[in-house]
């Protein structure tokens, strides 16, 4: 089995998912309770990775972090180095895909909490992010661990955007779904089929542990 | 805080919702002693909205409020104080407690800048006052209504704000907790030492427990007084309606003499003290426990103006009173005593003589659309 493959995974996951909990929370906050209307707007555009190829998504990203690009211009001059095909432009890639399964979760949850609780702690003298710390974050802690499992399930599974944005590069961008698909293309099923079977049981096994904690907690998050 | 000029609450904000009602507020509120300001209205008449734009939950369109020499909101320079820095105890209708915090918890909530000794000593002092000691330890889920109202009354004067808001207090509870919570939360007001301002919709809360009163309808402050002011002498016909003064009859002044004015109401003849209105088209309004009741064969002579032979239609029950409507040419009702109406064996189709003061009738000038069937402006139970 391809095992730098699947540590690389690991990590571009694990890191996928810290930085969508931290640009992903005060984004949702605001969606949940802005009353702009362009609103709608940066809803669809977050909402955009679960409806668009990722193909389209890869292209648009290479797009926008290759060398002739701004982004990728600013990048070159701070490390000499360039986005695509780096692990660093494929954790940008990640983290643009799995966007709305952070998101959404978190945003459906702040949403639910009762908006007389929060002005409640505001009349207490507390501000905004002291009001999210001790008030709101405590009540969606389901949501923002839903939101936490299914960034991290989901950038293990992804395949188009890291072909796209990183192509195959043993130890710097082959992922375990890329690896899959070298293995298929060498008519080595046996490879093929151990890893597949790994990630599928990877997969299932986070799944089934959140679902575990999340019953046998469920009682006193759904009554806040 | 002995200041040449009364320290005050100046509101004057407009505040119009996309699709919604103009709402537009502006009266002064005296907050010197711990007086209860009620802010009386129908539902949806915009009572709600203007208390959090006082409280700055809600941004006005437009205007300004001032605590004192506190600007809280001046749309016209900018100024803004966040909710947080006006130093309000604020109580929602539903008391929003912290689901997931015990007693303690909620009324420490707003203490976080005291020590911890200090915190625990504030909050002993307070949950001793509201008698909540030995539920300290209880999540709100454990408690009854009228304990979750003193946690929220505690836990919103904890911080020693300085002025107190509470938004349809007692429309959480049921219907008897919420009667003998009345008188309780009253004395509990006036035990704050902080001013309160206190919105309902229910004219025995607007009674029970306020000073003064303002009464909203449509989104304005058509009046502002006295409890008794307001109850006794409805500005408009609107007002009469909203706070319920139970008879409230189509008449015309045919005469006007001493002070006084004979109105004819559906051919038959009252007299009341005359408002100096220039309409001659008016609505008598008087209030079901001014009116007297007296056999119809008795001879007493008395001071009254009034004496309207009248038939008993039906006599229902209300609390400990008998409400008694009667037709005498046109319908009204009395209310009398359970121990009267034995003695008086009043039944329906009894003949009987109501009794009424001029000075109970207060006239008010009917609205000139005219459209409006007196029987109509009859208030039912609230809401």
């Amino acid at each position: 089995m391809d095992w730098q493959a699947i540590a690389l995974t690991l990590r571009l996951a694990a890191m996928t998912t810290v930085i969508l909990l931290l640009v992903g929370t005060p984004l949702a906050y605001w969606l949940a309770f802005s009353r702009r209307r362009w609103k709608v707007a940066v809803e669809a555009i977050v909402a955009l990775p679960l409806v668009l190829p990722p193909t389209v998504l890869g292209f648009y990203t290479l797009l926008a972090i290759g060398p002739r690009s701004p982004v990728g211009r600013g990048y070159e001059a701070l490390t000499g180095g360039i986005l695509p095909f780096s692990f660093e432009g494929l954790l940008i890639g990640s983290v643009l895909f799995s966007l709305p399964f952070a998101v959404q979760p978190m945003m459906v949850a702040f949403g639910a909490v009762d908006r007389r609780l929060i002005e409640a702690s505001w009349m207490l003298g507390e501000g905004r992010l002291s009001t999210f710390f001790r008030t709101v974050a405590p009540m969606s802690r389901s949501g923002v661990f839903i939101a936490a499992v299914l960034a991290f399930a989901h950038t293990l599974g992804e395949f188009g955007v890291v072909l796209m944005l990183g192509g195959n590069i043993a130890g710097e961008t082959r992922t375990v779904s890329v690896s899959i698909y070298d293995s298929v293309q060498a008519l080595d099923y046996q490879t093929a089929g151990r890893t597949s079977l790994l990630l599928l049981a990877v997969s299932f096994t986070v799944l089934v542990l959140t679902y575990t904690f999340k019953q046998r907690s469920g009682a006193p998050w759904l009554m806040q | 805080m002995v200041d040449a000029v009364a320290v005050q609450l100046d509101v004057a904000v407009r505040r119009q919702f996309r699709g919604g009602p103009l709402i537009t507020g502006s009266f002064e509120m005296p907050v010197e002693r711990p007086q209860v300001t009620v802010l009386f209205g129908p539902s949806g008449s915009g009572k709600t909205t203007l208390l959090r734009c006082v409280a700055g939950l809600e941004r006005p369109d437009d205007g300004r409020v001032a605590y004192g020499d506190d600007v809280w909101s001046d749309t016209a320079t900018g100024q803004w104080v966040p909710p947080q820095r006006r130093r309000i105890g604020f109580l929602d209708q539903d008391y929003a407690l912290f689901p997931r915090r015990t007693v303690t918890g909620n009324v420490a909530f707003g203490l976080r800048r005291l020590s911890a000794q200090q915190q625990r000593s504030r909050v002993a002092e307070l949950l001793e006052r509201f008698g909540l000691t030995d539920l300290a330890a209880r999540r709100p889920g454990q408690l009854s209504g009228g304990q979750r109202q003193r946690v929220a009354l505690a836990r919103a004067l904890a911080p020693n704000p300085r002025l107190l808001m509470l938004d349809e207090p007692l429309s959480a509870l049921d219907a008897p907790t919420r009667r003998s919570l009345r008188t309780e939360l009253r004395s509990l007001l006036m035990r704050t030492g902080v001013p309160s301002l206190l919105v309902t919709h229910d004219r025995a809360e607007a009674l029970a427990l306020g000073d003064r009163m303002m009464v909203v309808i449509d989104g304005r402050i058509v009046q502002t007084g006295s409890v008794e002011q307001v109850f006794g002498r409805p500005a408009n016909q609107k007002v009469a309606a909203a706070v319920g003064v139970e008879n409230v009859l189509s008449g015309r002044i045919t005469e006007r003499r001493d002070g006084l004015a004979a109105i004819d109401v559906g051919g038959c003849r009252l007299v009341a003290v005359d408002s100096g209105t220039e309409d001659s088209d008016v609505l008598a309004c008087f209030r079901a426990e001014e009116v007297l009741l007296r056999l119809a064969d008795s001879q007493v002579g008395e001071s009254a103006r009034n004496h309207l032979p009248a038939t008993v239609i039906d006599l229902a029950r209300d609390g400990p009173l008998f409400r008694v409507s009667l037709d005498c040419g046109f319908q009204m009702s009395a209310l009398v005593t359970v121990p009267a109406r034995d003695e008086m064996s009043l039944r329906p189709g009894s003949q009987v003589v109501a009794v009424l003061k001029a000075p109970s009738i207060h006239l008010v000038p009917r609205p000139t659309e005219g459209r409006r069937d007196p029987a109509a402006l009859a208030p039912g139970s609230p809401d």
